[in-house]
């Protein structure tokens, strides 16, 4: 538990409770703003940090979270003037990137309250991602967070909220394949491999000419304890030593392929050539050499490298660039089902946060703490009643004696928790009392 | 006995509605739903056929009835022990389905009360020859939905049309390697309960081979797996080829098994037919 100060906010003039304070999320995304203006907008690790300083000195802000990528930037404040947050931060922004205040308020969107929490849970989760599913996203709110918490502008509602979002979602990663299926091309080459071959750690790639796609497709490739041989073919060959020297790999010559087809199982090729750089012919007669050990040719270049007429050999496998995005875009719409369920798991979290967000509240608080004691307190009434032998008089007495207890045991608390003084965060206290009475057992 | 064999096919049936599910959704709990149900019913199958073994005081497979119902057995039971070996789990969604339709037939095919405890039958090698290749056709069977699985999964990544089967079924190079295991597992068993048989037949007729049909029958079957299995080690076999030679295999023995009694006669007629 990450409990802020509790005199940090001594220039906060009022008593701020969930009945006032209201979460409250301002920002532009990828949806809204074009990368001209997000880029723009952009904060930096160091930016990020100093506008949260100058939050935290900003009387009508309690807490605040500043999440900047590529992507968007928002700001997640909890606040009991929402009115004037909505128009004070973007004219801070508007100040620090010196830029006119007209140029980014069309983009801008405010969300306020469930929509709030709805919409960072989304954001956290990926939903609201460029690439849906993509993984990076959780990661920068996590390191948005960490910022927050250096700089010690959040408390104990963006504290608990941060965490609700990490927690979902990784329930929306493990029960949802939101993230599951492949949607770039050297991940779809993956996945396709995976599907031909068992293992993939003992594979031998051939990669023919050079490129970006190519490169990565190999290197992804290689990942996870690869022990298979690499060789590298290059039409210039000084430019094939090069490449194969980076893969601590084997360089051969382009004439050399259909001898090389006998020791790989993947080819992954890329080059400029105008012509197919592997013909049918070549592997026709390889297959028989390998005892059909399956091949799997991945072509990513255009014009095409290698005959399409190879996917006709038995045990030999050819993906051009248009299937490999015909796998993408299938990924993509399955990733689109999927995040219905994600949806569900959210829309869920939002239910539960709210839940808690209200018990916050001082009344429900103090009425599930009187609960509990005069709970515990017939609890133990009653079983010393059952062992001695008394007479309705003096049970009657011992119930009015408890009762009163409780009653004399809760006065300091409830006046504290109804008015903990003007200078503290009462939703702190409130948080602290229903830990420290274990009141939220069915919240959790 | 008539409501264990029904408690036997309602068990069957509900794994094999949640090996599907497991199949279409993935979800690891109806695995584990359907690998207990259907060890439950496995269990409670063992149960009945020991209890016939003893009020019968001979093997329970005299017959069609109490073939099937031997064959559904050795089927659940070699898929439990070889989930347990090879992890193929998705299998399930295809041996389950198969035991409880052997279980179903079994069922609506009428029992008359067999004859009187034969002392033919209660040889060891007669035994033996009964189990072992009960064991060894359970595990050619699930060779055959393998093979079946394989050819689903290549075509889905030869045709470049990766929808329902592609996410759901396993690499090509593990069904091709978990086929040609149970081939092999199948086969070897084929050939000792061959021999056990062929030992048997010596012991009762005096003479090893007799020309009955089940007989040539199961010698073609053997050599088509003996075909499939050679070609693989010398000419590297494998893949497409090795799964529709495994189908073959699969449909040849399921003739051996039902057909040749229906078709033609010999000395096995009796436990095969009502």
């Amino acid at each position: 538990m990450n409990l802020p100060d509790g005199n940090r906010k001594s220039a906060t003039p009022q008593t701020v409770s969930p009945e006032t304070l209201k979460i409250v999320l301002i920002g532009v995304n990828h949806r809204t703003a074009p990368v001209e203006l997000r880029e723009r907008l952009g904060f930096s690790a160091e930016e990020t940090e100093s506008a949260l300083i100058t939050f935290r000195k900003l009387p009508f802000i309690q807490e605040a979270l500043l999440i900047s990528t590529c992507n968007r930037v928002e700001v997640l404040i909890t606040t009991d003037q929402p009115e004037t947050a909505r128009e004070m931060i973007p004219a801070h922004i508007a100040e620090w990137k010196s830029m006119p205040i007209s140029r980014f308020m069309p983009a801008v969107y405010v969300y306020a309250g469930d929509e709030a929490v709805r919409h960072l849970f989304r954001v956290s989760a990926s939903l609201d991602s460029m690439m849906l599913g993509e993984p990076q996203i959780l990661g920068q709110v996590k390191e948005a967070y960490r910022h927050a918490v250096n700089t010690k502008t959040t408390g104990v509602i963006l504290n608990r909220l941060l965490h609700k979002a990490f927690s979902i979602s990784k329930r929306v990663r493990s029960e949802t394949g939101i993230g599951g299926h492949a949607v770039s091309i050297s991940y779809a080459a993956i996945e396709l491999a995976k599907k031909i071959f068992d293992t993939l750690s003992d594979k031998s790639i051939l990669l023919v000419g050079a490129g970006e796609m190519a490169e990565l497709a190999v290197a992804h490739l290689m990942r996870s304890r690869h022990s298979g041989r690499i060789f590298v073919a290059n039409r210039t060959f000084s430019v094939g030593v090069e490449l194969a020297s980076r893969f601590n790999g084997t360089p051969v010559r382009i004439e050399e392929i259909p001898e090389t087809l006998k020791f790989v199982d993947i080819i992954v090729s890329s080059t400029g050539s105008p012509d197919f750089v592997i013909t049918r012919d070549h592997v026709k007669p390889i297959m028989r050499r390998r005892k059909n050990r399956p091949l799997f040719f991945i072509d990513i270049a255009v014009p095409r490298d290698i005959d399409p007429a190879i996917n006709r050999i038995p045990n030999a496998y050819l993906y051009d660039i248009d299937d490999l995005q015909g796998v993408i875009n299938e990924n993509i719409q399955i990733r689109h089902q999927e995040s219905m369920l994600a949806e569900r798991i959210i829309d869920e979290g939002v239910v539960r946060f709210r839940q808690w967000y209200d018990s916050l509240d001082v009344v429900p608080t103090i009425v599930a703490l009187r609960d509990k004691l005069q709970w515990i307190a017939a609890a133990e009434l009653n079983k010393t009643l059952h062992t001695l032998d008394v007479s309705p008089e003096t049970a009657d007495a011992l119930k009015k004696m408890t009762d009163a207890m409780v009653k004399k045991i809760l006065h300091d608390p409830t006046i504290f928790l109804k008015n903990p003084g003007s200078h503290r965060n009462k939703s702190t206290y409130i948080d602290l009392t229903r830990q420290l009475f274990n009141l939220d057992d069915d919240l959790h | 006995m008539t409501a264990a064999f029904g408690i036997i096919i309602l068990l069957y049936m509900l794994s094999s509605a949640a090996y599907i599910g497991y199949f279409s959704v993935q979800r690891n709990f109806l695995h584990r739903l359907a690998y207990g149900v259907l060890m439950a019913g496995f269990l409670l199958h063992t149960g009945l056929i020991a209890y016939q073994y003893i009020h019968l005081s001979q093997i329970p497979v005299q017959n069609l009835h109490q073939t099937l119902s031997f064959a559904a057995w050795a089927l659940a039971g070699v898929y439990l022990f070889l989930k347990y070996r090879f992890h193929v789990k998705i299998l399930g969604a295809y041996t389950a389905p198969l035991a409880t339709l052997i279980m179903i037939v079994a069922f609506w095919i009428p029992q008359h009360p067999s004859a009187e405890p034969n002392t033919l039958f209660n040889s060891i090698w007669l035994v033996s020859h009964i189990v072992i290749i009960f064991i060894g056709e359970a595990a050619l069977a699930l060779a055959g939905g393998t093979g079946g699985l394989y050819l689903l999964q290549e075509r889905a990544i030869k045709t470049k049309n990766p929808r329902f089967f592609f996410k759901r079924l396993p690499s090509l190079e593990f069904l091709d390697s978990t086929g040609y295991a149970f081939i092999i597992t199948g086969f070897t068993l084929l050939t000792i309960g061959l021999i056990t048989g062929f030992i048997y037949a010596e012991k009762v007729w005096g003479t090893l081979w007799s020309w009955d049909p089940k007989e040539i029958w199961s010698v073609i079957t053997w050599l088509i797996y003996a075909a499939l299995l050679h070609e693989r080690l010398v000419a590297g076999w494998r893949g497409r080829r090795a799964a529709i030679m495994a189908i073959i295999g699969f449909g040849a023995l399921i003739f051996t098994f039902i057909g040749v009694n229906f078709f033609l006669e010999g000395h096995h007629n009796e436990f095969t037919r009502w």
